[in-house]
């Protein structure tokens, strides 16, 4: 059974929860993530692994509520279970020791982009991060995100911390500035990661972002993940998640992330039904 | 003496045999808007009356058409005489899955095919008394738990929950050995439960037949990818003595043309999996939603392609046609399925292609440019080919679309397991029928040998597999 050892809010709308998980604790490696269904007759959702503890044999995710399934995992409570957790899922993360790397992450991609920063680090690489939310109330993971990497550099669209403006004008200026940077990372809201990719594209820096198109198994059976990558077709789950950003096609990511836009509204209408009466 | 069917026609010419009994099914008209199962069984009455039509030969041909030698004509004598139950243990002598199997395999091209009544009228519904035992059998809940050997203190690692895998487990807790499934979904059955539909084949029935391995001892652990995270060499350091690769020919098959990744073009699986596994059609009561097409195209021409027509009718289409670049004839469904889809209003379009998808500006499919074919010279599977007619495209306006037209082998195991050969198409090569593969201990069977094939032939691999294994133990 997979319990749930630890969950509280990081902001008011993104959670962390530590769930118990050890064959996945024990295997898990920087960018791969798990598929969990919150009951028997939920949906199979992919969510990243932060962390994990081997030892205490439970793994870290961190979300954003923005759907039923997301809305009814942040109502579940310290010690109750989950329906089912598989994983880990997904390639891991290339780590080598390339130099000069910026990781960015935006919103609740923080979570996401930080065990990528931390392997990076202790691969040995110069590890810049950037990372930006809508406001300071809404930033994470300020403090790990400074320990996992060499400097750290932060931007809120509104100015209430940090930089006033967008990840991607740090980006710039640092490769305005002339710094050497061998490699991005990019992991965020989708209009975020094409930008980045536009930042770095006429430098020819390669920038690897991690894609998050609807999935179902998750293990390459079924095909709702595809992704255009360089003009072919790819399945995120088990060709990715994490592409060359510059070969990816954003505008049908963006599509495909569409397609269940008024069945989402209404799973979460009968959830919040089912909920209050209760 | 030999006794051939023909001499036992021969013999009992006299007896008057009364004509095949006919299975009550739900209204085309009703059905067509419900998920509810299409056939509804035979009456007791009817049974009695289907059984006595068999003429028990002495060397009853069908047996040779049944991939597990099930002992036809002796349960179809303790059905006429109404010991039902018993009739149903007898099938399980060699066929685990008796009620999926009554409802699923192609008894036409099997046993019925070689009835021997079937020169003269129509062959006994060997299928349909079969489903009678089994259903007679479970609705009883009288499961009887058959003896299981001594414990061998070996134990063997079944990955994949298909019928391939659900066989082996069972044949081999029986022998005595410690049986651990490993699936890769969060729910056993295989395409039994994420591929074929309800209406086909009830999940109640899938999940009463895993019930009963777990009542024999067989652990199922779901959730678990074999090949990532947990890898087979993981599983031998474990302390398993012997793995069987039973994970099926589970990915989707495009057809690479513009306009592939639109939105509302699903591949089989994945429209089938929303539906079955995770209920989609009973959304929002189950959070998975489905597009729900007016308009559907579904290409291809097997029972795969029947099952996604028929779901989509189900799920409110309007126009749901068939798209298939050959005729009828070529068609590889069951008769019984192409029967089943027209009575409910499927249409079809023969010797159609598609070359391009069309989208509106939301990135939604709307139209499908199809090209005319032709039949050419025979190919390699015998079948004539199809070829393009120039000139002639044209348009079907649609809103979603199922691609049907096959699977491949999933490559996770073969990638992650060293040493372990497979052959040019990615499925596992293995020595010979005991499902021997290149690794030591290491044993495969079902679609993932064969490429997609049916329930039986995995079920008849699994048999031939258990048996190899437990010898190999007992070395
Ligand atoms: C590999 C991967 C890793 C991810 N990691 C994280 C993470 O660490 N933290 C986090 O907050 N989010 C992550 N996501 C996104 C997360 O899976 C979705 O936010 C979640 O599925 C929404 O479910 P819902 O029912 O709450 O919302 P819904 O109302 O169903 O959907 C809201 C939005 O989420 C997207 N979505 C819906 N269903 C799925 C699905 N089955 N798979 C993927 N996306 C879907 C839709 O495009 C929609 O725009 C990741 C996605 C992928 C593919
Ligand atoms: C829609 C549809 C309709 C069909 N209709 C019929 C029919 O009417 N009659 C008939 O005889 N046949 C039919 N077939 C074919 C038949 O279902 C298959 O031939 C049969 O299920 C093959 O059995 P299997 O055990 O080899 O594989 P599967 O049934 O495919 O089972 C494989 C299992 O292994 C799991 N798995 C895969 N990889 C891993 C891994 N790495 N680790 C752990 N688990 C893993 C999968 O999740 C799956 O549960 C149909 C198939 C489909 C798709
Ligand atoms: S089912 Fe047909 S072939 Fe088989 S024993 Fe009866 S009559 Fe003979
Ligand atoms: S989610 Fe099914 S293939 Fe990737």
């Amino acid at each position: 059974m997979n319990e749930i050892k630890e969950a509280f809010w990081l902001s008011h709308q993104i959670v962390q929860m530590e769930i118990h998980a050890p064959d996945i604790a024990d295997k898990r490696k920087a960018g791969q993530f798990v598929v969990l269904m919150t009951d028997e007759r939920g949906e199979r959702i992919p969510l990243t692994i932060v962390d994990s503890d081997v030892k205490k044999g439970t793994i870290t995710i961190i979300f954003q509520v923005v759907g039923k399934t997301t809305t009814c995992l942040a109502d579940m409570k310290k010690g109750d279970c989950l329906f089912s957790v598989l994983g880990p899922l997904g390639k891991p993360t290339e780590i080598e020791n390339f130099g000069n790397v910026v990781c960015v992450g935006g919103g609740v991609g923080i979570g996401v982009i930080y065990p990528i920063a931390r392997a990076l680090k202790d691969a040995g690489n110069e590890v810049t991060s950037i990372i930006g939310a809508r406001t300071k109330d809404i930033l994470i993971l300020e403090s790990e995100m400074r320990a996992a990497s060499n400097r750290l550099l932060v931007a809120t669209d509104d100015g209430s911390y940090g930089f006033h403006g967008f990840v991607s004008q740090v980006l710039q200026s640092l490769i305005d500035e002339g710094e050497r940077i061998d490699r991005v990372f990019a992991i965020g809201p989708v209009p975020m990661m094409r930008v980045i990719c536009t930042v770095t594209r006429p430098f020819d820096i390669k920038t690897i972002v991690s894609l998050n198109p609807i999935m179902v198994d998750a293990t390459g059976m079924c095909g709702a993940c595809r992704v255009a990558v360089g003009g072919e077709t790819k399945l995120a789950c088990v060709d990715g998640p994490e592409f060359d950003g510059h070969q990816v096609d954003f505008d049908l990511l963006t599509d495909r992330l569409r397609m269940y836009y008024f069945q989402e509204k209404e799973a979460v209408e009968s959830y919040r039904c089912r909920c209050n009466g209760k | 003496m030999n006794h051939t069917g023909a001499d036992a026609m021969e013999n009992k010419k006299k007896r008057e045999i009364k004509s095949r009994q006919i299975m009550p099914e739900q209204d085309p008209l009703v059905r067509r808007s419900n998920f509810e199962e299409v056939p509804l069984g035979f009456t007791e009455e009817q049974a009695i009356i289907e059984a006595s039509r068999c003429l028990h030969c002495k060397k009853p041909l069908c047996v040779s058409g049944c991939p597990v030698d099930v002992d036809i004509p002796g349960f179809i004598k303790l059905i006429s005489e109404e010991k039902y139950m018993d009739a149903a243990r007898a099938i399980k002598e060699t066929n685990s899955l008796p009620a999926v199997c009554g409802r699923v395999c192609p008894q036409e091209a099997q046993c019925e095919k070689y009835c021997i009544l079937g020169k003269k009228q129509d062959p006994v519904a060997i299928g349909r008394l079969e489903r009678f035992a089994a259903d007679y059998e479970r609705n009883a809940g009288d499961i009887k738990i058959p003896e299981i050997s001594e414990n061998t203190g070996k134990k063997v690692a079944v990955v994949g929950a298909g019928p391939a895998g659900l066989t082996i487990a069972g044949d081999l807790v029986k022998k005595g050995h410690k049986v651990t499934i490993f699936e890769g979904l969060h729910k056993a059955g295989g395409v039994l439960i994420y591929g074929i539909p309800e209406f086909r084949l009830p999940k109640a029935i899938v999940d009463a037949e895993v019930e009963y391995l777990v009542r024999l001892g067989v652990e199922i652990r779901t959730n678990v990818v074999i090949g990532r995270g947990k890898t087979v060499d993981d599983l031998f350091e474990e302390g398993f003595n012997a793995v069987f690769l039973g994970v099926g020919a589970g990915a989707p098959v495009f057809m690479d043309i513009p306009g592939e990744n639109l939105g509302g073009i699903y591949s089989a699986n994945e429209y089938l999996t929303r539906s079955n596994l995770m209920k989609a059609y009973r959304f929002p009561e189950y959070d998975t939603p489905i597009a729900l097409g007016k308009e559907v195209a579904v290409l291809g021409g097997g029972n795969v392609a029947m099952d996604s027509v028929r779901t989509a009718l189900r799920l409110g289409a309007n126009n749901a046609y068939i798209v298939y670049r050959r005729t009828e004839a070529e068609m590889p469904a069951r008769g019984e399925e192409i029967h089943h889809a027209k009575e409910e209003g499927v249409k079809f379009k023969y010797l159609t292609a598609p070359i391009e998808y069309i989208g509106d500006d939301k990135g939604w499919v709307r139209q499908m440019r199809c090209i005319q074919m032709e039949l050419g010279e025979p190919d390699d599977s015998g079948r004539r080919r199809p070829v393009p007619v120039p000139g002639s495209e044209f348009i079907i306006d649609v809103d979603m679309v199922v691609v049907a037209i096959g699977t491949m082998a999933n490559p996770v195991v073969p990638a992650t397991t060293p040493g372990l050969d497979t052959n040019r198409w990615g499925y596992i090569a293995t020595r010979d029928e005991t499902g021997e593969t290149s690794r030591k201990g290491v044993y495969a069977g079902g679609d993932i040998v064969t490429g997609s094939a049916t329930v039986i032939l995995a079920m008849g691999a699994a048999k031939k597999a258990a048996k190899a294994i437990d010898e190999y133990l007992k070395r």
